[in-house]
């Protein structure tokens, strides 16, 4: 029992310990509990399709997605569009979401196939192509946007006539998706189609992991040399994997950014890997293993903590900012965390092997 | 056509479309009215500046622990040396000497605890370094509001509590380094005579490191740790060793780029200052499991003039200031090349 308590534990020492933070900042933070509520409701509806994107690649055994950045480039783009064609409502969104489709495939196949000949580092690869892709993403943004691409609205382009404004604003399609389906409980609105398309979007996972390809992908994360033995095409399934995540992450972006209204044409996608990843561990999920309660349980938490540590920084001593530099902290650490546990694991397992067959062999 | 081939394959093509890319930006810069001098001067003051850094990279690819990304730790230890030397109040090369010795101290601190932790993660420790080092750039943000710094110099004026965001070395220890034994030729070229002193000094030092038997038995680490180990050398001392002498060399370079630099940058400044020196290593053709000292200087050499001749001739010609997106492309492409080119070595 104690040990099975102790396994219990160690698998859930990152979620253990934010929840142990929260329960602590959340009194101290004094914030109204209709505030807190409202926010996260809100928060839900912003972020959860994105996280949704990286469960598929760490079921394929390649760990958490660094470079779902791409997708929410492509999102990006998608939106800076409509926004330029003036296409306002749900059909701007969803336009889009379209522009953003084909993208966001290019962008994943390419992602798949270095990921392919970097096996075994691919999160450190696609942390790294997040940031090249960055540069290719700036270059068409502000120099190509209004010279080469053709944009038509003055007032996207900076005051040098070409490359786009550092904010879009996105008053045509703004909270369209959340204010689709008007809900209000006890003076909380409830972002109810923001909510269809995260149950979508999961029903859609669910039934993708039970198909052939699903369970290839599986397959495939549970041992790449047995699955390639057995007849499993595993190069192309682990770039489908990539794929199907930088196809969701581009359309979370375009969920994430109704919500908020506004883009932030060079910064909006950089922090969303990063934001999305720490959420997806706070909620439970390791390196190997994540599921769609682990994602929901993650945003609220991360959120959370995102929302009450300013405040308990500022009444415990006095300073916002170390409230968030806390969670700054917090955020990175428990991607290291999570990454040494998953590690450490896997070394010990390792040698554990090495041990038995050494053993085996003097027998 | 054979020579030719080969001559490719040795010094790598991404290596050969730089130095091409950065000789066309040398003999452009006189036609367009760049000023030669002052630039070629801007580049050796950059290599005096960031070489220790990217010297930094050497240890822990000769042992095995890949690219430290996680050289933020040893640029902590560094910003401590610095702060607190200058609240020592000691000025000139006292003050320097202070930053640089206490750096060295937090230094060895830090490279020892971050050994211990990647020896437990052996195989998986770029992304770990990458994070623990953000996260203890973030941990030390708290430290610069809490620590009981006291220099007029450095703590907020009035309404603000810690440390300010960039603190002046001014009157302290300023171009200490850069203007020992300065030498100008003509009107705009200088000659950093002191820190390309320092510089090349490290690197001596660390180049009879590695022909010592212990530095020997770091490489082997790296070249094969079966055998290694069955030669009798410790796995995890030897890489240890590496990492502290890294973080250290990270604490060291720091000091130097801010005598240069003229400012002490805190709180998130040291977040991503990593990045560059992986990528000038990498430039000068490392691969993620080997380093020479050669690969430290002409990479050295090719980022920082890089990052130095870009955006002058890019400004003069085409009145647009590239050079920040062309840096990511490069600096980063050059480490996707590296990721994926090596494959990993069978354990």
């Amino acid at each position: 029992m104690s040990s099975r308590l102790r396994v219990f534990f160690i698998d859930n020492a990152v979620a253990i310990l934010i929840l142990l933070l929260i329960a602590f900042a959340i009194p101290v933070a004094k914030l109204p509990a209709s505030f807190l509520a409202q926010e996260i409701l809100m928060r839900l509806g912003r972020d959860t399709f994105l996280v949704l994107a990286l469960l598929l690649p760490i079921m394929a055994g390649m760990g958490l997605n660094f470079g779902m950045v791409l997708g929410a480039m492509a999102g990006q783009l998608g939106l800076i569009f409509i926004s330029d064609w003036g296409i306002v409502g749900i059909p701007g969104l969803l336009l889009a979401m379209i522009i953003s489709l084909p993208i966001s495939v290019c962008l994943g196949w390419v992602c798949g196939s270095i990921m392919n000949r970097a096996k075994g580092r691919e999160m450190v690869t696609g942390f790294i192509l997040a940031f090249f892709m960055n540069g290719i993403y700036m270059m068409i943004v502000l120099y190509a946007m209004g010279s080469i691409i053709p944009i038509f609205n003055p007032e996207l382009l900076l005051s040098r006539g070409y490359g786009i404004r550092n904010v879009v604003g996105l008053d045509g399609v703004r909270q369209s998706f959340d204010n689709l389906i008007p809900l209000h409980v006890a003076g909380l609105k409830i972002p109810v189609f923001s909510y269809l398309l995260i149950a979508a979007g999961a029903g859609l996972l669910i039934w993708f992991r039970r198909t052939k390809l699903g369970q290839d992908m599986r397959a495939v994360g549970q041992d790449r040399a047995v699955s390639g033995a057995a007849g499993i095409p595993v190069e192309r399934t682990r770039i489908l994997a990539i794929m199907i995540s930088t196809v969701l992450a581009g359309i979370g972006q375009v969920i994430f950014l109704q919500n908020l209204g506004t883009i932030n044409t060079t910064s909006s996608h950089e922090q969303i890997g990063m934001f999305s990843i720490a959420a997806l561990l706070i909620g439970g999920a390791s390196v190997t293993k994540a599921s769609i309660p682990n994602v929901i349980v993650g945003v609220i938490l991360f959120h959370l903590l995102f929302l009450v540590s300013p405040m308990a920084g500022k009444n415990l001593i006095g300073s916002g900012m170390l409230g968030e530099y806390f969670r700054q902290f917090v955020s990175y650490g428990v991607i290291a965390l999570a990454l040494v546990l998953y590690e450490w694991k896997r070394v010990t397992r390792e040698n554990d092997a090495r041990a038995t067959l050494r053993a085996g062999g003097a027998a | 056509m054979e020579a030719v081939k080969r001559f490719t394959a040795d010094f790598g093509l991404p290596r050969l479309l730089i130095t091409v890319f950065l000789l066309l930006l040398f003999s452009a810069a006189p036609m367009v009215g760049v000023n030669l001098p002052s630039s070629l001067s801007d580049v050796l003051i950059r290599v005096g500046m960031n070489g220790i850094m990217v010297l930094a990279m050497v240890p822990m690819i000769q042992s095995g622990c890949g690219l430290n990304f996680g050289l933020s730790l040893g640029v902590l230890a560094g910003l401590l040396g610095a702060t607190i030397s200058i609240e020592s109040g000691r000025v000139g090369l006292a003050g320097f000497l202070i930053a640089i010795v206490v750096g060295q101290v937090f230094g060895a601190l830090f490279g020892f605890g971050y050994g211990k932790l990647l020896n437990r993660v052996k195989g998986g420790e770029m992304m770990i370094a990458t994070y623990v080092g953000f996260s203890s750039v973030m941990a030390m943000c708290i430290a610069w509001v809490v620590l009981p710094f006291k220099s007029p110099t450095m703590i907020w004026g009035y309404g603000g509590s810690g440390l300010r965001t960039t603190i002046s070395v001014e009157g302290f220890w300023r171009h200490i380094l850069d203007d020992f034994l300065a030498f100008h030729l003509g009107e705009n070229f200088k000659f950093p005579t002191g820190a390309v002193l320092v510089f090349l000094l490290v690197a001596v030092l660390v180049w009879v490191f590695f022909h010592l038997k212990l530095g020997t038995a770091v490489t082997a680490v790296g070249l094969n740790a079966t055998y290694a180990k069955a030669s009798g050398i410790s796995i995890n001392r030897m890489r240890i060793i590496s990492v502290m002498m890294s973080t250290m060399l990270g604490a060291l370079g720091i000091v130097v780029f801010q005598q240069s630099f003229g400012f002490i940058q805190l709180y998130d400044g040291p977040l991503y200052m990593a990045f560059p020196a992986v990528a000038a290593i990498l430039i000068g053709g490392a691969t993620v499991n080997k380093a020479t000292l050669a690969n430290v200087f002409i990479g050295t050499l090719l980022y920082q003039g890089i990052l130095t001749m870009t955006p002058e001739v890019f400004n003069a010609v085409l009145k647009i200031d590239m050079s920040d997106v062309i840096r990511v492309i490069v600096s980063n492409g050059m480490i996707l090349y590296a990721l994926t080119r090596t494959m990993k070595v069978a354990k």
